[in-house]
């Protein structure tokens, strides 16, 4: 497989991810200020911070709005052109993405992304969005799961594929990390956290519902929340689809399939660090993480799959070669048009 | 549905001032007249929103948003009978023949210039004449392996050649997907009017293209070479590669070795053996030509001289392309074939020409101007339709730079019942096959129909308001 075509497919499915998981986010966090009472504009902007820093793009929202109110930051996360990861520009990377392996994905999947792509892009999004956010949320995730059915009902599951499967749970994996932390700073630095009264219970609660993880946690804890058990199961459980754990092994065999090497030896970087970070989650106690401090651990969670995401693009993808400047690259092809007699 | 429609002078494809319905269109008209006009806008509506959602699109310069359109289509067919079709295959067959072997000469022998059959200055003054390309020997001596030339048909229902497209012919795509999409709005019209399929074409690209691999291996790897995601034809490239199977490739994807090319895998690098390229010569390798292109590969060129890579096309045909080659193209008809050529060209006048410039410049405003390397509908005059100062301004061009420059008079294509804004009108068309040159000649029955959709306008490119139709080949007459 072209290396190119590789990593446009490893993009779509992470962009994919990204636009489904920020949708989330904002969608239950919009939904939960309904429930809160006596907010002033302080509280407010303090309950807004820690979700743009969930999606890690906290330098670039502050450099264009002085204050997190709550306008500020949907519109930050939700349509606004300029932020990279919004979910505007998350639809547009992941469509664009496609087109450029138009050949390589199936019919089905080029047609449902190019339908929210077109979306998206209508004055209509805008309409849905001011009609109801929680059904313009709506038609965003399911979007993104119907993406992630079609292709794995429709695509061959070869080479390409685990390239879509290691995008997607990359991002998974880097998302669950980052709405659990949103949190972190009703915890103790370190160590357990004690019982939580009834407000915080709610907040906690938003950050299950972030992750599509409200039915996984009472069917296994019951209805009593608790922050310990909320990290354990986002964090270790070993068969729910977003909780850390999951998501690397399914990277880990996705990376073992791409490379060919066996369970417990690697060819290349990108298998080392997988297989040993999964082996850290598999033999570790959600205690531990605590005792490190859960925001210190969400950090160095963070940093070993941005490091697995480097190995895999330095395995696969990168060859030494040199990169021209985008812009030009833009202009010539449209001057190759002009000057192309047979054009249309 | 047609009751209201007028032939309003001019040559009316579907129907005849005098006689109605002509013979090929009875059947088509007859189940046509069955529909209703709610039933018809259903139709053309789900086939645009097809279109739209299945990426069929062509990209729109200069917009910062990457807006993409949908190329207009109009669902009346335009319809061939067996006899025209079988006339207009073996006339293209003997044309690309003709221009292969005219190819051949210029990069040889250069006979035809000896003989004076075509002035060496015309030739040597050639924009896309490729001079280190001389002496070369292509794979199986087929230079130009995919063609599109594009046809007309004057008022009295003549056909005529306007130009040849032996680069990079585009639109191909557009053919195959109107198809699909007119068989999923009409599925029962095929079988009772009997219809020439298209579907093959990938196939036959494909055989054409495995002809030409080096060495005569059998097994080559082919790739498609595409400017990328931003060219005007991206849907185009990526239809073909996905019809054929084949990988598609940019510039960046590829890499030299000791003169063999070699794609860039996540399992290392693999071999290259055919290239189809949507590149043109000039992109092709920034080493031999355009220094700073990016789209390219460096030492491309080197590995096609070794031998150890075929391109489709050749380098160099652009030559043919140039409008003043067109002008002799009846000329290597008769000196290499010694035929009459089958399908006659349109009267063109050289500016170069002494007493042709004479008679451009006297009746400007009653003739087509046109660039000899320009396409798409640029750098053209349509003297009956331009202003003055416009006409003034061709003067100044033509007289600057006359060998740039040929005339033609104005051709009233042919019309065609056309849907716009909600009633049926003539719009004048135009035809482009595809020629494919491998072991033989093959043409896709029909080509590309397209058709300008703004009232009275003669020009069909899209960047022009243009559309396009089916085009249907009958198996029979009636």
């Amino acid at each position: 497989m072209l290396s190119r075509v590789a990593n446009s497919l490893y993009w779509m499915a992470r962009y994919i991810e990204r636009a489904e998981n920020i949708a989330r986010i904002v969608d239950v966090n919009l939904q939960l200020l309904l429930d809160m009472r006596n907010l002033d504009e302080k509280k407010l902007i303090e309950y807004w911070e820690p979700i743009v820093q969930a999606t890690g793009d906290d330098e670039a929202f502050f450099k264009a709005h002085p204050h997190a109110t709550g306008q500020a930051v949907t519109e930050f996360l939700v349509f606004q052109p300029e932020n990279p990861n919004s979910i505007f520009q998350c639809i547009c990377s992941a469509r664009e993405n496609a087109r450029m392996v138009r050949d390589q994905i199936t019919t089905e999947l080029w047609e449902e992304l190019n339908r929210i792509y077109l979306f998206i892009r209508s004055p209509e999004a805008r309409k849905v969005w001011d009609r109801s956010p929680s059904e313009f949320f709506q038609e965003i995730k399911s979007a993104s799961l119907h993406v992630i059915g079609i292709i794995n009902a429709t695509m061959v599951h070869d080479e390409g594929w685990w390239f879509v499967q290691a995008g997607q749970f990359l991002e998974r994996a880097d998302k669950t990390t980052r709405i659990l932390d949103v949190r972190h700073r009703s915890l103790p630095e370190r160590g357990l956290p004690a019982a939580i009264n009834q407000t915080e219970a709610v907040e906690w609660s938003a950050v299950l519902r972030s992750c599509s993880a409200w039915d996984a946690y009472k069917t296994i804890y019951g209805a009593d929340v608790h922050p310990r058990l909320i990290a354990e199961l986002l964090l270790l459980d070993d068969s729910f689809p977003r909780s850390l754990r999951f998501c690397v092994r399914e990277l880990n065999r996705a990376v073992r399939h791409i490379s060919g090497a066996q369970e417990g030896y690697f060819c290349n970087d990108a298998d080392k660090l997988t297989g040993r970070f999964l082996a850290e989650l598999q033999f570790s106690s959600v205690e531990e993480f605590f005792e490190v401090g859960l925001h210190q651990y969400l950090d160095d969670a963070q940093l070993k799959l941005n490091n697995i995401g480097v190995a895999l693009f330095n395995a696969y993808i990168y060859q030494p070669f040199h990169h021209p400047d985008e812009t030009h690259m833009v202009q010539q092809e449209e001057q190759q048009q002009q000057s192309m007699k047979a054009e249309l | 549905m047609l009751k209201k429609y007028k032939v309003n002078g001019g040559f009316d494809e579907m129907l005849c001032a005098t006689t109605g319905v002509r013979g090929h269109y009875q059947k088509f008209h007859k189940s046509f007249e069955k529909m209703k006009p709610a039933e018809f806008d259903a139709k053309r509506e789900a086939i645009d929103t097809a279109f739209l959602r299945q990426g069929i699109t062509f990209n729109v310069y200069g917009d910062a948003q990457g807006a993409e359109k949908i190329f207009p289509f109009d669902l009346l067919p335009r319809i061939i009978p067996q006899k025209e079709w079988e006339l207009l295959e073996r006339g293209l067959a003997q044309r690309i023949t003709a221009l292969n072997l005219f190819l051949h000469d210029i990069y040889h022998e250069q006979k035809i210039l000896k003989d004076g059959i075509i002035p060496e200055f015309y030739v040597l003054s050639a924009r896309h004449f490729r001079r280190e390309f001389v002496g070369f020997n292509v794979p199986k001596d087929i230079y130009i392996h995919i063609c599109g030339t594009d046809l007309i048909r004057d008022k009295d229902g003549n056909y005529l050649v306007l130009e040849d497209n032996g680069r990079c012919p585009s639109g191909v795509s557009y053919v195959l997907e109107n198809r699909r999409a007119m068989k999923r709005a009409f599925p029962g019209m095929f079988e009772g009017i009997g219809v020439r399929p298209v579907e093959n074409y990938a196939q036959e690209l494909l055989k054409s293209l495995k002809y030409i691999a080096p060495h005569g291996m059998a097994d080559p790897t082919v790739v498609l070479l595409t400017p990328g995601a931003y060219n005007s034809a991206y849907f185009e490239h990526t239809y073909l590669a996905r019809q054929m199977g084949i990988d598609i490739v940019e510039g960046r994807d590829l890499l030299l070795k000791d003169q063999h090319v070699f794609m860039r895998t996540t399992k290392g690098l693999k071999p290259v053996h055919v290239i189809y390229r949507r590149i043109d010569d000039d992109f092709i390798d920034p080493t031999v030509f355009r220094k700073d292109s990016m789209l390219g590969v460096p030492g491309l060129v080197n590995a096609y001289r070794a031998g150890n890579v075929s391109l489709a096309n050749s380098i160099g045909t652009g030559l043919a392309d140039d409008k003043v080659m067109y002008y002799f193209v009846p000329r290597m008809i008769k000196y290499y074939l010694d035929q009459d050529p089958i399908l006659p060209n349109v009267p063109t006048y050289l500016a170069s020409e002494k007493d042709d410039m004479k008679y451009i410049l006297e009746n400007l405003p009653n003739l087509v101007v046109k660039a000899a390397n320009e396409s798409g509908g640029y750098g053209m005059l349509m003297g009956p339709k331009a202003s003055k100062a416009e006409i003034e301004k061709f003067r100044k061009l033509v007289i600057a730079e006359p060998r740039n420059y040929i005339a033609q008079p104005m051709i009233y294509l042919s019309q065609h019942p056309t849907y716009c804004d909600g009633k049926f009108e003539g719009r004048h068309i135009d035809l482009r096959p595809f020629i494919l040159s491998g072991e033989r000649v093959s043409i896709i029955p029909g080509g590309l129909t397209r058709v300008a959709l703004t009232k009275g306008s003669l020009v069909v490119n899209s960047s022009q308001g243009g559309g396009s139709k089916d085009t249907w080949v009958l198996y029979g007459d009636e």
